[in-house]
This record gives C-alpha cells, structure tokens and sequence, in this order.
C-alpha cells in the first residue's frame, strides 16, 4: 500500500534532524494559525496562490529563495563547525552519513532552490517592466512554472524528515548514485525533486524569451533594450539549451534505478563518465545561467548611481552573447583528471580562458561607467562594488584552474570550493541580492532600510573573506572537498578562521531579515511616492510604485536607450492618448493543483507507491485538460477602471 | 570553546612557517612544473587583476557624488582607447596562458611516461571501498594503503577501481587522476627526495571516504630492497579468494602487505566491470 515507506523512515533517533523537523513544523504551524487568526486564507488564495501576475509571482519565487537560503547556509555553517571540531582523531558531531546529506543538500538547495528561483523571480518582477509590457508572455505557464518549482520544493524538504537526501554530492555521480551504491530513497528524492522543478524552470526559459521578444513596447528594438533585459534573454536562451540535457540525463540515471538500465553502470556497459559529460553539458552553462543576469543587474545599478550612461552598452551585449555560446563548450573542465588526453584538456582549457576576455570586457565596461560619474553609496552600490573587487580574485583562480597541469593538483581541493564559492557568493548571490534592494520600492512602495543594508552587506563580506580565503590555503595544502574529518594539524586554524567567517556571513543574514521586517514596520517613512525612488533610467521606473496590476495604463513609445532617463532630462511626455480598455488574464488554481498533483507524484515515485504515482499523473494531465478547456481566462479592465486606477497614481505621483 | 580560543593565536605563527604547503612544496619533480605554471600563471593574471582591483576603489573614491570638483560627463559611453585597452590586454594575457596551457598540457601529460636513465617501476593502484590496492606486476607483490618506490625513479601507475569512482592523487609529488570501474588511467610520478607523502582520495567515494588514505614511500633503493624483502615475508597472498575479502566494504584499513599476487587480478579486476570475465566480488554496500 506505501511502497517502500514505513514508520522507521523518520529518523526519531536524530536529534538534530528532528529538531529541523520540528522548528520546519512550528513554523509552518504559527503562519496558518495567523492566517487563520486574521482570516486572511481565502485572500492568499485569490490574491496570491492563484495569481498569474508577474510581479506576485516574482515575489513568491524570492520568498521561497530566501527560505531556501536559510536552509542552505544552516547546512553550510553545520559544515564549517564541523569541520572545525573534527581535528585530529576528533570525530565531530556529524557522522559521515548525516554529513554526507548535509554537503549534497547544501549544493542542491543553493542552485537549485536559491540561486535559480532567485533569478526567474527578479526577472519575473523586472522584464515585463522594463520592455513596457503587461504581463509575460504566458501568463498561465509562469503560474505553472512557479508551482512545480514549489513541488520540487517541496520534495526537498520532506526528505528531511522522511527517509534521507542523497548521499552522493550536488551532481549525484554513478555509480554511486546508483541502486548498487545507493539503495535508499535518497537519490530518488534528488532525482524527482530536480526534474519536476527543472520542467518549471525550463518553461520559464520558454516563457521569457517569448515574452522579451514579442512584448517589447513599440520602438524597443533589440539594442535598445535594457541591459538586464538583454542578459535575461541570454539566460533564458542557455536556460531552454541545457537543462533539457539535465532532464535527460536525470531520466537516463532513473531508468537505471528503476528499471534495471545499465546507462551508467559498472557492468554490462554502462559508462559513469557519460554521465559525468552529460550533467556538466548542463552543469557548466547553468554557472552562466545564474550569472549573466547578475552582470545585468550591477550594470543597471552602477549606471543608476553613477547618473551616467553605461558605458559600452554594445560591447557588453556582444560580451553577454559570446559568454552565452561559449558557455556551452567549456564542460569538460570541471573533469580534466579524467585522463582524456592532452589535446582534449587543452583545447577545452584555451575555451574557458577564452570566456574571460568577454567578463573582462564587462569589468572595464563597469569600471569606466564610474569613471566621470557622480556615484551615490547606497547599498546597492555597495554591493556592486564589493562584487567587482571579489569577483576579479575568482575569476583569476577560475582562469588557473583551467590550466589543465594546475588543475591537476587543485581540482576537488578546497581551492575548487573556495573558487566557486567565490563566484557565486561573490558575483550571483552579491548581484541577487543587490538587484533585490534596487528593486524592491517598485514592487513593493517603499524602500528598504538602507543602514541594516549596508550592516548585511558589510558582514557578508568580511564573512566571505573570513570564509573562504582560508579555504583556498587549505586546499593548496593538499585538503580535499567534502571529507569529514582529517588529521592533519596544518589546516585546523585555518578551518576555524573559516568557521568564524561563516559566523560572520549568518549575521549578515540576520541583517537581511532584520532590514526586511524593520522596513516593513517603518514603511511609511521610506514610501516610494514618485515612482522613482532612485533617478532610474528604464520604463520600470516611469510608472507608479508599486505599479498597477496592468503595469502600463499606455503602452510606452521608445526612441532610445534609457528611455525613461532621457525623457526626464528632455522634458518628453508619453503622448496622451485616451485609455482604453485593458485585456487581462484571469487567475486560475490550475497552477496550484498542477503543483500538488506533481508533488503527489514525486513523493510517489520515490517511495515506489504506484498507485499514488497514478494518481498523481493522472491528476496533472486532468488539470492540463480541462484548464485547456476553460475559455473564461481573460477579461477586460473597462477605461473608466483604468482611468480611475490612474487619477490615484498619478495622485500620488504627483506628492 | 576553549580548544578553539587557544588555537587562534597558534595560527598566525603556523601560517608563517612551519605548515605543510603539499602542492606550494612538491618533492617530485611533476609536482615542481605543476607548482610553477600555478605561480606563472597567476603573475600573468595579476597584470590585469590588481589594476582593476586599485581603479574600482580610486574611481569610486574619485568621482564620489559629494566630489563636486571631479568632472562629471552623464553621455560619455564610449571611447575607443579604453575599448582597445580592454580588449587587446585580455586577450594578450589569454594567448600567453593558452600558449602555456597548450605546451604545458602535453609535457604534463599524466600518460607520458618520464625521461629516466633509470628503468621505471610499474604499478598497479585499485581503488577499493575504502583503501587502496597496489599492485606490484613486475615483482609479484601487493600491498595495501601503502605503496612504496625508490626517489629518483619514474613510476607508472595503471590506475582503475573496483566499486566506485575516486582519484588517486599525492599531493606533493604531481597531479591526481580518476580511478575510475572498467576503466584505466595512467599517471607518471617521481619523487625527487626520499620521504613519507600522503596520498588521498581526491573524489567522494561514500561513507568511509575520509580515511581512504595511504603513504607513498619514496626510499633511497638500499631501503627500497629492504621493503622488499619485508613484503615478502607476509604469509598472505593475494588471490581471487582473498580480494574477495579484501574488496568488501572496510574503513580505516591497516597497512597490508601480500607476498605473492595472482598475475591476473589486476586484468581482471579491470574488466570484471565491463561483465567480460566472470563476476569477481562486486560488494554491494547493504
């Protein structure tokens, strides 16, 4: 009847997973009762659960980021002190089987859970915006989009409590992600959550690079978009090439699980480093993925606050461009100790230095669109400018590493970690972050506090160099990743020095937090009454704060690059056309239900309970259907709504 | 608490001296070129690095929106001077390192066998769950979770593994490279200096991963003769029977030495994998 599941998969033995558990469930359990308390159920589900809204979907997405950042960074700092006990002959507190999750789940959650629902929902909130339309795209799909990333989600962290997470680090290699290494459910867990938040993550892709090049407002051309806009729709072009290749790879591992396959066996021909090329096929161009858009997001911002155009607009879209097609062949870096022969590791080393003449053309492209400006400090900025400084030290040690000799004696070390922890940390979770505070007034009306901010920003980076500085010694000294214990007496100070660094980071984000509820609270002091808190440059910035559910009451005409900022300084007026009726799609559970249906399916699959695996499909493929069916999806705002709706913005505006 | 309190101090000292540099302090000589296109290369980068690093702070100083004295240019985004700057350095620096990469990934080549006046010495590494098996085919001799050679002496590894995927690396004589089931990987090593280096598992490998460890010994060749003779003066033997044994699941291995080796087992172990000869014991970890 349960498949494989029973009672003895909670681990009620485990102190620490049950105290996750059960702080999970106390929290879970105080937000329904204050939604109960203040009777707020049916307006979550009408005004948000349901809303195909971009800029409420984007919002949704960053919340489910940040608490998967929570979740993450307690997995990263139960690391650091772990490793900062388990010196010589000490064990720790983390067997290597709970340990080994711990390290798995960090990298899952971070990529996948964080950074990526992260990106789509900033880009949810800001490409409709900034290219002067009304909605994406598809309007439907994103909604879709969103709930299977939530079912992923949501697998995720039932695997906390209920049986395991894999044991097999973030790209889960066969053979030991096979049934012959891995018997438990804990590969499955991996396996389901990522492929039904990668299908969400994959329409999104389709879904923005429709949206970004048929709802453009009239006069936008392609090289008078954003610069944001622009390394979004790079993103999401790398977004729809590669992670049907996870998707596939991620199936072809689950044929061998479930059905006895030998792709990636040791026996009967199957060949692990298949997979090997297969996931880094997808896993290098996600690297991108995730920081293409953060490139765009400290463009807006250091041309924002310089009150100065980017300088090298074309040249960095052509840089955008050449890092997108030349992320797609760098793969095989990331497995030099392969033994593929010189000519091979070469060629693919001389492909990833090549990607640093197009990143490096975007840091002097920054650099000089400071030079002869007039730069402001506020958080954003701050977060710019740290990243620039870091991100050049990561880029450097990302170029040595693809020397294949040099890489030879630091791939897997904790050189490796404290590279890539360099880069993410440093150029995508320092640019989301940023992007988060320079956005946030236009979504939600009022700025975020901007002491607390430049407080977070400070302790993220010091805790970062704290962090991962030593980490780089470490491993030059010959320490390996994810081990977890060691005896060599060398490296403990530095692994407490990191530890410490990690300390430092947690504050930060209590900082974070802190900043959001302390805003929240003193919101009317910091409320957005012009629609331009900052001296903006792009549409986003031309209509109210928060903007209304249709955006644009007119859609915007364009004549040039920085739309907005040079209609500010030439005193140009959108013509004055009479409004019209708005057509506006309806909300619609079809994307809630999906969602369910597919959590359904994955908590199914792992557990070998086929008939709930039934139902569960049978529920998805329903749903599509009679949503397919419903003809009721869009409405009309009638003008006089619009032109109401308007006369109390530009009230406002008008403060 | 207390432990970590007082070993802060203990740190700066050790940073400057005294600590275990392994891969800035290699004892063969394919770790001394690995270690010295690493310096080189980050030179190199430095070129760019460090201005960028110093420009990002002095303009941001510089042109500080208090600063009413800096010029202020709000339409200046294009120039063609920095844009040549900014492309042709990059990419002088990129065709240096390629041109380094490209000789250095050939030298380098873990295949290529060392130029030696010297005979090699040959062995055979199987990465087991959680130790390491060497064997020696010249000299008919297996040991566990420590290989020993004579300094001065290229030695070529033939390097698979019988479960799953780990990499055979010693950090201060050269490069590591995957030990991978049905599959063989070679690497040339030589230790300069006669020493006990810590080898590792450079790949996670499971639950006993962390202590998968052993010593390479590298003895002048009267030592080596020695050893030799105390390895053959084990009473086990490695046979298909007593690899089976060895093969299953075991953490923290002592050292083992095996006098006598089935000629075969390597072979066999190979392409056991690839179900092309009979099923040695693949053991499953449950």
């Amino acid at each position: 009847m349960l498949g494989k599941l029973t009672l003895s998969a909670i681990p009620f033995d485990q102190p620490i997973i049950m105290g996750a558990v059960g702080f999970m469930v106390l929290v879970g359990l105080s937000v329904m009762f204050v939604l109960t308390f203040l009777g707020r159920w049916k307006w979550l589900w009408t005004e948000w659960l349901t809303s195909v809204d971009h800029k409420k979907i984007g919002v949704m997405y960053i919340m489910l980021a940040i608490v998967m950042l929570l979740r993450g960074f307690s997995d990263a700092i139960m690391m650091r002190t772990q490793l900062a006990l388990a010196s010589g002959g000490a064990p720790g507190y983390l067997p290597p089987e709970h340990y080994d999750q711990i390290f798995t789940a960090h990298g899952v959650i971070m990529i996948f859970f964080m950074a990526m629902p992260f990106l789509i929902g900033l880009m949810n909130i800001v490409v409709p915006l900034q290219i002067g339309a009304r909605d994406v795209a598809f309007p439907f799909l994103n909604s879709l989009s969103f709930w299977l990333t939530v079912a992923g989600f949501g697998l995720v962290n039932v695997s906390l409590g209920v049986g395991e997470f894999a044991r097999t680090g973030w790209l889960a290699y066969p053979p030991l992600s096979e049934l012959q290494y891995s018997p438990g459910v804990g590969v499955d867990y991996y396996i389901w959550s990522l492929q039904i938040s990668g299908v969400g993550t994959t329409l999104a892709g389709v879904n923005f690079i429709a949206t970004i090049l048929n709802n453009r407002a009239p006069g936008m051309t392609l090289m008078r978009m954003p610069i944001f806009t622009w390394a979004a729709l790079c993103s999401n072009i790398m977004i729809v090439a590669a992670f049907p290749i996870l998707t596939v790879t991620l199936a072809l591992l689950s044929l061998d699980r479930y059905l006895g396959m030998h792709f990636f066996t040791n026996d009967l021909g199957g060949n692990q480093m298949m997979y090997v090329n297969l996931i880094w096929a997808w896993g290098h161009p996600e690297v991108y993925i995730l920081v293409l858009p953060a490139f765009g997001i400290f463009s807006e911002i250091i041309a924002t606050f310089s009150s100065k155009r980017l300088f090298g607009y074309a040249p960095m879209v052509f840089a955008t461009i050449a890092i997108a097609v030349l992320g797609f062949v760098t793969w095989l870096h990331h497995f030099f100790t392969m033994g593929a022969g010189a000519n091979v590791n070469a060629f693919f080393g001389i492909t990833t230095m090549i990607i640093s003449i197009p990143t490096g053309v975007k840091v002097f492209n920054w650099l000089f669109t400071m030079y002869r400006g007039r730069i402001r400090f506020p958080s954003p900025v701050l977060w710019t400018i740290g990243f620039m400084v870091t991100f050049v030290i990561g880029g450097m040690t990302g170029v040595l590493m693809a020397v294949p000799p040099a890489d030879f004696v630091l791939h897997n070390s904790l050189f490796l970690v404290a590279h890539f922890h360099n880069v993410i940390i440093g150029g995508v979770l320092f640019g989301y972050l940023a992007g988060l505070t320079y956005w946030f007034p236009k979504v939600f009306g009022f700025r975020l506090n901007d002491t607390l901010g430049k407080c977070s920003f400070w302790c993220w980076l010091v805790g970062f160099y704290l962090a991962f500085m030593p980490l780089y010694i470490v491993g030059l000294m010959g320490m390996t990743r994810r081990i977890n214990h060691y005896d060599n007496p060398d490296w403990y100070p530095f692994l407490v020095v990191a530890a410490i660094g990690a300390v430092v980071i947690l504050f930060g984000i209590l900082f974070f937090v802190l900043q959001i509820g302390f805003s929240i609270v003193q919101r009317e002091k910091t409320r957005d009454l012009t629609g331009d808190p900052w001296g903006g440059r792009t549409l986003e910035w031309s209509i109210s704060s928060p903007p209304p559910f249709y955006n644009f009451a007119n859609i915007p005409v364009v004549y040039g690059r920085d739309a907005f900022w040079e209609a500010k300084r030439k005193g140009l007026k959108q013509p004055s056309t009479a409004l019209r009726r708005i057509h506006m799609p309806r909300n619609t559970a079809t994307g809630p239900i999906v969602g369910a249906f597919s959590l359904m399916l994955g908590f199914a699959l792992v557990w070998h309970i086929w008939w709930m695996a039934l139902v569960g499909l049978v529920g998805i493929v329903l749903s599509i259907i009679v949503h397919s069916f419903n003809e009721n999806r869009a409405y009309y705002v009638q003008a006089e709504d619009v032109a109401r709706i308007e006369r109390l913005s530009s009230r406002l505006l008008a403060h | 608490m207390n432990r970590l309190l007082r070993l802060l101090p203990l740190g700066a000292t050790m940073f400057l001296g005294g600590c275990n540099w392994a891969v800035l302090d290699p004892k063969g000589q394919i770790g001394i070129d690995e270690r010295s296109i690493i310096i080189r290369a980050t030179w190199l980068m430095l070129i760019v690095v460090i201005p960028v690093i110093v420009l990002t702070f002095v303009f941001a100083w510089k042109y500080r929106a208090s600063n009413a004295r800096a010029r202020y240019s709000p339409d200046w985004d294009h120039s063609i001077a920095v844009a040549l700057v900014m492309v042709l350095l990059p990419c002088a620096i990129v065709l240096c390192l390629s041109v380094i990469t490209w000789r250095t990934t050939h030298e380098l080549d873990p295949y290529r066998p060392i130029a030696s006046d010297v005979d090699p010495i040959n062995v055979d590494v199987v990465a087991l769950d959680w130790k390491w098996l060497f064997i020696y085919p010249d000299l008919k001799i297996a040991t566990v979770n420590e290989v020993a050679f004579p300094s001065n002496v290229p030695v070529n590894f033939r390097i698979t593994s019988a479960s799953v995927m780990n990499s055979f690396f010693i950090p201060q004589l050269g490069g590591q490279i995957y030990a991978m089931p049905g599959m063989q990987t070679k690497l040339s090593l030589i230790a300069n200096q006669a020493g006990i280096y810590d080898g590792i598992s450079a790949n996670y490998s499971g639950g006993g991963f962390s202590d998968m460890k052993f010593k390479a010994i590298a003895m002048n060749s009267l030592e080596f003769g020695d050893w030799l003779a105390k390895v053959r003066a084990s009473p086990k033997h490695l046979s298909v029977g007593t690899y089976k044994v060895l093969a299953t699941p075991s953490e923290k291995n002592p050292v083992e030495y095996f006098s006598d080796v089935d000629g075969l087992l390597y072979e066999r172990v190979l392409h056991e994998a690839k179900g092309e000869s009979e099923a040695l014991c693949t053991a499953s970890r449950e």
